[in-house]
């Protein structure tokens, strides 16, 4: 049965349409955050994240919403069966909306490296998806962190042309080196990668 | 752990691509460089998976959120999540939002001169059951002008939101309705240039959910990425 199944033409993904202006309606009216653990002492490794999403003319984008997908502090993400709060958030998932001038910030465990399926080590990240009014499909992209050794060897960062490679890679802000800065450019000179797979 | 699923490429023109220029919004919003090819890495292949505290019994009728019911249409969607080979996609968040039977959202940015319904909110969701099922009653939303042209018209649509095996399986969409003549002028209905695609976003009429002095019955059925991996040789 399997294989019949594997042999007949695969169905057609359903096809991408814009989020709209009028999101939060079904998707924030809980707002769902699990990136920190209420406990514990995973909470030592806790950065804050802040950034703007800005248009093709330096605007900020007023209505996005990033969504944040990342492994815990031990490289392992959580799995069909672990880790969701008492309001059914899976652990390592967050929904943040921009406000009126397009800044979103959010708290988040730092996650460790990752080991992949072949025994390659991916540095610590954070995975990014973007929606917006005005994109057809959401935009996938990637932040990474400053000052981790690991993210010379990322496959994925040594993938991306050098000189864009910045633009995925978090900022420090000050002298607390658990305050980032990372902004999303949406179009121009220093338009952050984005990637499809 | 469970193995990941697989992804491959989507076929060509079956997925709109981000610039649109009859889309507006498109213009200013749209990357304009080219993307970057992402291995299938852990990151991507996983993906969150809320539990069925994420959802209420209440959640799936809209018209009963309120003390008195909704203004419009009754109507019943339901359909099936299916992953690339058909297969169910089973517990997975199903989120639903929309305009009112007058084409307004109950949003403070929603400018239309249409009145808001005090009984309906236009949110829901669901978990796909077993078989990868859900269903949901509402009321059909209203056609509503927008700014994009000259006497531009959104046809009727409700907004889906969808989480299944992997990230990449993330897909957020628009259900359309049977014979709305407003589908032919719409910017974004049209973005996908795969005609069969594009007919996929149309639901049909269902006379098996249609209920007997009450509702309009429509099917959505919802194919999101992604395969099961060959079971390995032991």
């Amino acid at each position: 049965m399997r294989d019949v199944a594997r042999n007949s033409a695969p169905l057609v993904p359903t096809a991408s349409q814009t989020v709209g202006p009028f999101f939060s309606i079904g998707l924030c009216p809980h707002n769902p955050s699990n990136l920190v653990p209420s406990s514990g002492p995973g909470r030592a490794g806790v950065v804050t994240v802040r950034g703007r999403v800005l248009d093709g003319e330096g605007q900020g984008v007023p209505d996005a919403i990033l969504e944040i997908w990342r492994a815990d502090g031990s490289g392992k993400y959580a799995g069909a069966e672990g880790g969701c709060d008492a309001n059914g958030v899976p652990s390592g998932f967050a929904r943040i909306p921009t406000n009126e001038i397009g800044e979103f910030e959010f708290a988040t465990l730092k996650p460790g490296p990752i080991t992949g399926n072949n025994g390659e080590i991916h540095a610590p990240h954070l995975g990014v998806l973007i929606f917006m009014r005005g994109l057809l499909r959401h935009l996938v992209t990637r932040i990474y962190f400053p000052q981790e050794p690991a993210s010379e060897k990322d496959p994925v960062l040594n993938a991306v042309p050098a000189e864009r490679r910045r633009t995925l890679i978090a900022t420090q802000t000050g002298a607390n080196k658990n305050e980032l800065q990372w902004n999303v450019l949406l179009q121009g000179e220093g338009e952050t990668v984005f990637f499809e797979a | 752990m469970s193995e990941l699923p697989v992804f491959s490429k989507v076929p060509p023109g079956t997925q709109p691509e981000y610039l649109h220029p009859p889309y507006r919004s498109s213009v200013k919003r749209a990357p304009t460089k080219p993307l970057i090819l992402l291995p299938g890495t852990l990151s991507e292949r996983t993906g969150p998976v809320f539990g069925h505290a994420a959802v209420t019994a209440g959640d799936s009728d809209l018209t009963a959120q309120h003390k008195g019911s909704p203004a419009g249409e009754r109507i019943v969607v339901s359909g099936r999540v299916l992953d690339e080979d058909g297969r169910p996609v089973r517990g997975a968040l199903v989120e639903v939002w929309q305009a009112n039977a007058a084409g307004r959202y109950r949003h403070k940015l929603d400018q239309h001169n249409a009145p808001l319904d005090p009984n309906f909110d236009g949110c829901g969701r669901m978990i796909t059951d077993a078989e990868g099922r859900y269903k949901f009653t509402s009321v059909r939303p209203g056609a509503y002008p927008w700014g994009n042209h000259h006497n531009a018209w959104r046809p009727a649509h409700i907004h889906f939101s969808l989480f299944g095996a992997g990230l990449l399986s993330r897909l957020v969409t628009q259900m359309y309705f049977p014979g709305d003549p407003l589908l032919e002028f719409d910017p974004i209905y049209n973005c996908v240039s795969d005609e069969s695609a594009k007919r996929q976003l149309i639901s049909s009429f269902d006379w098996e959910h249609t209920s007997p002095g009450f509702a309009l019955g429509y099917r959505f059925d919802i194919v999101l990425r992604g395969r099961e991996a060959t079971p390995m040789e032991k």
